[in-house]
């Protein structure tokens, strides 16, 4: 059964197995237990505020979860955050690390400051941006608008998606700065120095050069961003609470508001499900392009 | 999902607690002013039962519900005195997760309970949940500008009148808005003014076959008034302010009227923490087509979960927090004005806040006024002024309040916002098996 590998190791075998069995196990456990609960849950009628009513409800709950008309604009918004937030961060983010490459004074102190953002708590940024920036009367911008002689923007109601993609891009950028400028300090310096001297501006250089080296570092931003924003919360918890009406309401909001708010975790979990499956396919797409991008 | 993780944790924590000490009784409460105080004597009440001491869970409004829901309904049992409403008190009782308090001591002068307030906390008879303070709402504005713009209060404003006086003194240049209103989103915030508004035009939740009514012409008419009322002479970002962020509002001087809360009165008399203090007007809510259900009644609770341990050492709580002896505690510690108001005919009748308070006799009056099981004009099958005495009514008035909160900021129409709720509500009610 045991296959050779080039190493001369094998793989597969009893004494292979039995070594990984715990680990294996305790994964499996972790990973199982929970997902198992959740698609037990969510074949049940089980509303928390009506203990009368509990029993198997076969696909009840995924029918009702379907023909809910908040569950697509929630999907349609969840795509918005997580598209635009990409765009803003991978775009800024190869033009920061290029700015950030050059030499200049206080470069160092520069870099981290434009890091920081990064290390500060979604709760608290979040709180920062609703209170001390976009509030409509003691906000900066507010402020700001004012000074120019402008009206102040009621951001949170007047443009609520708009408001959640800046702060959370605004938290996300510095991530994506971080790793692309580590790759940017890969790149061969001759290689630059030898287009210089066959008459490459600094335009063909980024566009030749740069961005074709970055393009690994560029996908990985993008997978691992794409995990976390699929499932951004806090910030809409704190500042929208996913409205006015179902503006801001992302599929994690909704899920929230189904099992927290609603207290369905029948309904909670078919939506934890259909987040799952969603989650599942994105990912596959994702790892495979990325692996096709490192191998070749 | 979360589920999975929360039912481990919950029994952990509580096998802890009962490991600690015997005596420990776990208090869950809201973070509201009238709670902070009571925390703040805690010492009072352990010297005077040296056998129980208090482990404080204090918490904003939301989450406080979802932990406490959360864990009754899941059989918990990490709290052994909840803080809940006259929402929650029958709801909870008839679901068996409270303890009857049927055997108060004499000394605890039941019969002092203000009667609307005893009754929205019963079930069948018996009392679930002692009041801590109870509240209706009024009108408050701002006697200096009403002068000034030469307008007289009468004793029972219309809508109509306080739309106009809001035009009239709404001056956003100097950061004054004609009236402030609630807008956040939530069955306990927005929808609680809106239920209020909607019946005094003479709407109602349901009719009496539990069908929703929530695109009739009634509800039509009073959003509409609402989300033109506060739109055009509210405050900047109406749509994110609740009770908190208008009581900041008013008493920093930046709104002319305000209609909420009476327990907010205490606060805005209060020259320390208002600015507005002295030039403080109070009238009763506005009225439309009818005076029905124009204020609403509501009464935070101390009440004993049936899961926890310690029921002895936890009406001991209950029965200090709520009696006479806290009030007069707090009224000569704190001031008069900061006493839990609206649960004792005894506070009322007390010649101290009769002085320091000179909206007493007119909170009682608007408690009193108030009755839950009459609020609409053409009958209803709930009890509730502001709410619908229903389990599935959070859900529902969640979902109708993020609909409101849109039309209020323009995201929709106020014809397609109801619409919306309408068929949300309708959703809801028909899978809950109505």
């Amino acid at each position: 059964m045991s296959k050779t590998r080039a190493s001369g190791r094998t793989v597969g075998g009893l004494r292979s197995l039995s070594l990984q069995a715990p680990a294996v196990t305790l994964l499996l456990l972790w990973m199982l237990v929970p997902l198992g609960m959740t698609v037990w849950f969510s074949l049940q009628r089980y509303n928390l505020l009506m203990p009368e009513m509990v029993g198997f409800a076969g696909l009840e709950n995924y029918e009702f979860l379907f023909t809910d008309p908040a569950l697509w604009r929630a999907m349609g918004n969840t795509l918005v955050l997580v598209g635009s937030v990409l765009t803003i961060t991978v775009v800024g983010g190869v033009l920061l690390a290029v700015l950030f490459q050059q030499e200049f004074p206080g470069r160092g102190i520069a870099r981290v400051l434009a890091i920081s953002p990064f290390f500060v708590m979604p709760t608290v940024s979040a709180l920062v941006w609703k209170n001390m920036m976009m509030h409509p009367s003691n906000g900066v911008l507010a402020w700001l608008a004012g000074v120019f002689g402008l009206p102040a923007v009621d951001w949170f109601s007047a443009l609520p998606m708009t408001s959640i993609i800046i702060i959370v891009a605004w938290q996300w950028l510095p991530f994506a700065l971080l790793i692309l400028l580590t790759a940017m300090q890969s790149l061969d310096e001759d290689q630059v120095e030898a287009a210089r001297m066959d008459g490459a501006g600094p335009i063909a250089v980024f566009f030749y050069i740069t961005l074709p080296h970055l393009k690994r570092a560029i996908s990985v931003v993008i997978m691992i961003q794409m995990i976390f924003l699929l499932t951004i919360f806090a910030e809409i918890y704190v500042t929208t609470s996913g409205g006015p009406g179902l503006a801001t309401t992302n599929l994690a909001f909704l899920i929230y508001m189904q099992a927290l708010l609603d207290f369905d975790v029948g309904l909670a979990s078919a939506g934890g499900v259909v987040a799952i499956i969603l989650a599942n396919i994105v990912a596959i797409f994702l790892v495979r392009l990325v692996a096709r991008n490192l191998e070749s | 999902m979360k589920f999975a993780y929360a039912f481990p944790l919950a029994g952990l924590a509580a096998a802890f607690a009962t490991a600690a000490q015997a005596e420990t009784i776990t208090v869950a409460t809201v973070n509201n002013n009238d709670m902070v105080i009571m925390q703040s004597l805690t010492s009072a009440f352990e010297e005077a039962h040296p056998g129980i001491r208090v482990n404080w869970v204090v918490l904003e409004e939301n989450v406080l519900r979802q932990r406490l829901t959360t864990d009754i309904a899941t059989d918990g049992g990490q709290f052994d005195v909840m803080t809940i409403g006259t929402y929650e008190a029958p709801i909870w009782a008839e679901r068996g997760w409270l303890v009857a308090l049927d055997d108060l001591p004499e000394a605890y002068q039941e019969e002092d309970l203000l009667k609307p307030v005893r009754d929205g906390l019963s079930h069948n008879g018996s009392l679930y949940a002692l009041p801590f303070y109870a509240e209706s709402s009024m009108l408050y504005y701002r006697t200096d500008l009403f002068e000034e713009a030469g307008i007289e209060m009468p004793e029972q404003p219309s809508w109509e009148e306080v739309r106009e006086w809001a035009a009239e003194l709404h001056d956003p240049a100097n950061q004054l808005a004609g009236i402030c209103l609630r807008g956040k989103p939530g069955w306990g915030e927005n929808m609680a003014f809106v239920s209020t508004l909607v019946n005094t035009f003479g709407g109602r939740w349901f009719d009496e076959e539990w069908n929703p009514e929530l695109d009739s012409p009634a509800w039509q008419e009073a959003i509409g008034f609402y989300v033109d009322l506060l739109g055009n002479y509210g405050p900047p970002g109406a749509s994110s302010n609740g009770f908190n962020e208008n009581l900041a509002l008013f008493s920093r001087g930046n709104c002319a009227m305000w209609v909420d809360a009476t327990s907010a009165a205490g606060k805005l008399y209060n020259p320390a923490e208002s600015q507005v203090a002295d030039r403080l007007g109070f009238a009763p809510a506005p009225v439309a087509e009818t005076p029905k259900g124009a204020h609403w009644l509501w009464s935070w609770a101390l009440a004993i979960p049936a899961s926890s341990e310690k029921q002895e050492a936890a009406q001991t709580f209950l029965t200090w927090a709520t009696s006479q002896e806290y009030i007069e505690l707090v009224g000569e510690t704190q001031g008069w004005t900061s006493v839990p108001p609206g649960t004792r005919e005894s506070t009322y009748a007390n010649e101290n806040y009769q002085r320091e308070a000179p909206f007493a006799g007119f909170v009682l009056d608007a408690i009193n006024s108030a009755d839950p099981t009459d609020s609409t004009l053409e009958p209803s099958p709930y009890v509730g002024v502001q709410f619908v005495g229903i389990p599935e009514f959070q859900s529902i008035g969640t979902q109708v309040g993020q609909t409101i909160a849109a039309a209020l900021t323009g995201d929709t129409g106020v014809e397609q916002a109801l619409q919306n709720a309408q068929r949300a509500t309708a959703r809801t009610m028909q899978r809950a098996g109505y």
